[in-house]
This record gives structure tokens, sequence and C-alpha cells, in this order.
């Protein structure tokens, strides 16, 4: 897929190249001597060589072997099976696999909503002239720094421990209550699947981390709002909701980009906290299913594993080529002028 | 930031004018004080309470409940955290992969950056797209493959405990810098080319070579940029659990982090213990956090601002 966009823009970039004024251009590797030609050629070579080794080769072979019954043993034992592995995802495993998609969608739904709203908003109040702003970002930036799985340790001992736990003493009545173990739905689709309310426990934990790291996005892109355009939208008698919403908003159009990549994919790489708090079921996602194909008692299937990787190498793939192209566009674009 | 005015109405404006440097306490800005405290407040309770229940007795938050006064400390939790979950091991492991991961990172991302950037060449975007699209992708699409690929890879005995990539310190700095490249050549390369062309012209006519242009001109350039990615690197590779949760299975070899995974299991009937636990995972990143503030917010944003 990489190759697809790679071969337009060079295309595109070949077709262009006459009209550029030839005094703008770099040297070209073909110009260089001996010497540097070589050190040119190690220089790309060597950090590629292990970047597509490492990162390319195994999503690739993760599509191919999505079709093989291998158990990872021998290279012997893999049989070409077709669609047999999402055929079973969606029989024999069709409730793991919907409640882990459903998880997924809610997770990237409630990481807009919430807080990438709220990351915004603080932002915007922080953008303000206030005493003591950098005290507040820090304090809003500092989850942000922890590990997932730190966050979900902490949590767990902190807030939803099941009989000290601080959410258990506020909103508990005096009652332990097992805020990660607890499976039943809050709300529910038809009878096997749902929102469970262990998963929106974690849900909140993660909203505590991602909150910070939106805000500190939007700050610096309303940092570089032009004053003068604010100015201007009070002289004109804007309300504070119309300056926002006409006249800043437009200008945060490249930090949106960021943010929806962003959020798009630590929704389908969620994986950490919900692994390390282990709760029974109902918290799993794409990621883990996969894993769990890897690891422990399901260990050895790679077959199957490699389907469910291959499904969230789908789910990404549209808005890794989205923001890609539309990056490298721009880019040229900027080159050119 | 103190430079920047609300200025969303034209009465905050006339007041800025004539105030510059005193904001006006009016009630709407009190309202907002008031907020953004209780906000703040909410906001540090996790952190605050794990570092409280972390020097307390378990035995005391069962009697008195979690809201209560301390009547005693205790550095209990940290030494039997420190003992159970060897710690000092673990922080070993994760200075082994770390270090290396990290400097290789931004080597060959700069070398990377620096070709693609500043040299016009027939695949240049090509291979910008292909680290960019690369530092995107899930790791969980990656590991079924990488997992078998480092399972057949042997490495001697002084290497690898396992006498295969697979469960080696090898195997792990690998798929950091492997990965980690991908978006620190897009950072890096988007430095570079704001840097002036005339450079390698200048470069060229004093006879230095390729190399040079880019170790002594390019790359002390870059600093501002190296060092904010170094920060955020830091904390991204020090940070990472799965990675080490699947290719370090050995519970005794895995770095601090993905440590974590076993601790859960040991330490689950006391919350306290888990609270220092988690301190102790926690600190050093905390520590680099709060001495390289700048850095780091700098990392985040010189990724964005080209979006």
């Amino acid at each position: 897929m990489a190759s697809t966009i790679a071969d337009s823009s060079a295309t595109s970039d070949s077709a262009r190249a006459p009209k550029r004024p030839p005094k703008q251009r770099y040297r070209k590797p073909s110009q260089f001597r001996g010497r540097d030609r070589t050190v040119f050629y190690l220089m790309v070579g060597i950090p590629t060589a292990l970047h597509v080794l490492l990162v390319w080769v195994p999503t690739v072979s993760s599509l191919f072997l999505s079709f093989t019954d291998w158990n990872g043993i021998r290279f012997s034992d893999m049989n070409w099976v077709g669609f047999l592995n999402y055929e079973q995802i969606l029989t024999v495993f069709e409730k793991d696999f919907w409640q882990a998609v459903i998880n997924n969608a809610v997770l990237l739904v409630f990481l807009f909503i919430g807080p990438t709203i709220f990351g915004m908003f603080l932002a915007y109040l922080l953008d303000k002239r206030i005493r003591g702003s950098r005290f507040y970002q820090s304090v809003f930036y500092t989850p942000v720094v922890l590990s997932l799985a730190v966050v979900g340790f902490m949590w767990q001992s902190v807030i939803y421990s099941t009989d000290n736990g601080l959410a258990t003493q506020l909103f508990g009545g005096g009652e332990s209550v097992d805020w990660l173990g607890n499976q039943s739905f809050l709300i529910s689709f038809g009878d096997n699947y749902g929102i469970s309310k262990n998963f929106i426990a974690i849900l909140v934990a993660i909203a505590w981390r991602h909150t910070g790291y939106i805000m500190v996005l939007y700050l610096a892109g309303m940092k570089s709002v032009d004053n003068s355009l604010r100015e201007a939208a009070g002289l004109d008698g804007c309300s504070e909701w119309q300056a926002f919403r006409h006249v800043i908003f437009p200008t945060l159009k490249p930090i949106n980009v960021v943010v929806a990549v962003i959020t798009v994919i630590e929704a389908l790489r969620a994986f950490d906290i919900i692994y390390v708090l282990n709760t029974p079921r109902k918290t799993e996602v794409l990621s883990i299913l996969t894993t769990n194909n890897l690891l422990g008692e399901g260990g050895g299937n790679v077959g199957r594993g490699s389907a469910y990787a291959t499904i969230l190498f789908l789910m990404c793939l549209g808005f890794v080529i989205w923001y890609v192209t539309n990056h490298y566009k721009k880019t040229q674009e900027g080159a050119e002028s | 930031m103190s430079a920047t005015t609300s200025g969303t109405s034209t009465e905050a404006l006339m007041e800025a004018e004539f105030e510059r440097n005193k904001e006006p306490l009016r009630p709407a800005r009190i309202v907002l004080y008031v907020f953004l405290s209780i906000t703040a407040l909410v906001w540090i309770i996790p952190i605050f309470g794990a570092v409280f229940a972390s020097f307390r007795p378990f035995e005391e938050t069962v009697r008195e409940g979690a809201f209560s006064w301390p009547n005693s400390f205790t550095l209990d939790n940290y030494r039997e955290a420190w003992e159970q979950g060897d710690i000092l091991k673990k922080y070993w492991n994760t200075t082994l992969i770390l270090v290396p991961a990290l400097a290789l990172t931004l080597f060959f991302s700069s070398m990377v950056a620096f070709a693609c950037s500043r040299y016009s060449w027939k695949f240049n975007i090509t291979f910008l797209v292909l680290f960019t699209a690369g530092n995107l992708l899930p790791q969980q699409i990656i590991i079924q493959p990488l997992f078998q690929i480092y399972n057949r890879i042997p490495l001697p005995d002084f290497m690898s405990n396992s006498g295969k990539l697979n469960g080696s310190t090898w195997g792990l700095i690998l798929i950091h810098v492997a990965f980690q490249s991908g978006f620190c050549t897009f950072v890096l390369s988007n430095y570079m080319k704001l840097l002036p062309k005339s450079l390698n012209e200048a470069a060229r006519v004093d006879g230095a070579s390729m190399w040079v242009l880019y170790w002594q001109v390019i790359m002390p350039l870059t600093r501002p940029a190296l060092a904010a990615l170094a920060t955020l690197e830091f904390t991204w590779i020090y940070n990472d659990f799965f990675w080490a949760v699947v290719l370090e299975q050995q519970g005794a070899d895995r770095p601090i982090t993905s440590s974590l995974a076993n601790l859960g299991g040991e330490f689950a009937t006391d919350d306290n213990l888990i609270a220092a636990a988690s301190m102790y995972v926690a600190i050093p990143t905390l520590i680099v956090y709060l001495a390289l503030q700048k850095h780091f917010i700098a990392g985040l944003t010189l990724g964005a601002d080209k979006g």
C-alpha cells in the first residue's frame, strides 16, 4: 500500500520537475563523487533495511499468514486454508470478535468526544492570559509521561480498589464495588454485546492520560494564532463562542489532522492497560485478541492471530493513507512555491 | 504564554490595552480560576493517592479507609516492592535496552532524514512515506511474524540467555530502533528541510564530503530537534510494555515497565504495595519530564507542527 502512495507522489514529482527553476534544486546523488556515493547509500540503506525488515516485512507476512493454518513450529506444517481463519472468527469466535470490535469503536468515539473536546477546552482556557498557566499545564500533562500500564496499575490500587479505592469510598455507599471485574453491560446492543461496566472504568483511566496529550497539541496550535485575528473578532463584536468557532478553530486545522490521526491510531493500538488490568472478560480489544493467539494457552495460532492483525491493519489503513498523502502532497507543493 | 491576550470581547480588549501586565479580576476570571483549580486538583488525585498510599501500611488503609488522616509513615512498601520485584535488576535491564536503542534511533533516523531532506533524488519522498506510514502501524500487526522471525535467529550464549534473538536484549533494541525511527525520521526531515539550502552549496564549494556536511554542519544545527526527540523517545522506549511482554517472556529479564505484568499477580492482595511498585516505574519518567519539560513539549509539537 505504501508503494501506491509513493508511486503516485514520485510520478507527480517527476512530472512537475521540469517547471522548477534549476538553481533551486539540490544536487542529485548521481552527481556525487565515488566515496560520497557509498556513504549516501549506507546512510539510507542500513536504517531502511532494518525498518523494512522488522516493520514492513512482518506486516506483509501477517496478511499472507492469515490465509494459512500455521502453528508457528515448522514451515512444512503450513497449509493454505483460504478464508478459513476469517470464517472461524465470524462463527466460532463471533462473540469475542464483535465484542472486541465494539470495544475498539467505543474507545475511538469516546476518545473523540471525551478527551479531545475536553483537552481542546482546557487548551482554550489556558491560552487566555492566566496566572500560573505553566503550573496548570504541568498538572494536566503529567499523566501523559506515564506508561498506560502504570496508569492501569495506579488506578487499580488507588481509585478502583474493591474495598479501599477512592471511587469505592466516594460512590460505593459503604459497600465494596468491583469496578474492574463487573462485566455486566451498562449499555447493551442485543443480548450478547454491549459496553461493559469494567470497560468504562478503563476508559476513564485512559481519558485521564489522553486529555493532557490533546491539550498540549492544541495549546501549541492556539499560540500560533495571530493575535490581530482575535482582536478583529473582538472589534466586530463576536461572542466568545463565535470567535472560537469562526476565527480560532479554522486555524487549528493542521492540529485537528494530527489529533485525528493520533486518536485513531491510539484507539486501535490500545493494549497495555487492558492487558495489565487483566479483567476477566468483555474488555478485550482487537490487539488483545491478536496477542492472545501468540502468548499463553491460546498460543501458536499464527494463522488466526494474523487474521486478527490483518483486520486491525485494514481498519487503520485508510487513515494512514489519508494522512501520509495529505502531508506529502503539501510538502511537495511547499517545496515548489 | 503570558504574552497572548484573550481578546475575545471588546471589553476585554480595551482592558488589555490599558493594563498589559495585569489581568482584571472580573467574575468570569474568578470562575475560570476556580474551574481550573478544581480540575487540576481532581487530575492530580491518582498520582497523589498513589504516593500517599505507598507510604502507609496497608492494614491502616484497610482499617481506617483511604481518606483518613495518616497515623503512621512507613517505607516498608517500598522495601518490600524493591526486594520482591527485584527492581534494581529491572532498572538495569531497562538501561541496557534504553541507552543503545535511543542512541541508534536518533543516529539512524537523522541519517535517513538528512539524505531525504537535503538532497533531491528519485525516491526521497518514497522513503519518507515508508518511514512515516511505518510509524503509524499498530504494533500488534507486526507481532506474529516478528515473533517467528526472532525465534529463528540464533545468537551465541554470551549475547542471549535463550540462544535466540527472541528473549534477548538485542531483539528489543532492534525493534525499538526499527519502529521508533519512523517517527524520528519524519520529525527530523521536517526540521532539516527548513535549514538554508545554501549550506549544501557552501559545503560543496569548500570541498567538504557528504559525511562532513551531515555530521559537522547539519547535525549541530539540528540539535534542538534532537534534544526534543531524545526526551520524548526516552519516555516512549522506557514506557514500552508490549514489545517486552511478547519478545522477552522470561520475567527476570524484563525491563521495568513490562515487569508490571508479573507484579500485578504477585502483589494482588496489597494495594499499597502495588502503589509503591507503580511509583518505582513512574519515577524515572516523572523526573525526566520535570527536568526537561520544555524539550518534551517541543518534541510533541515538532511532530504536529507540520501536520
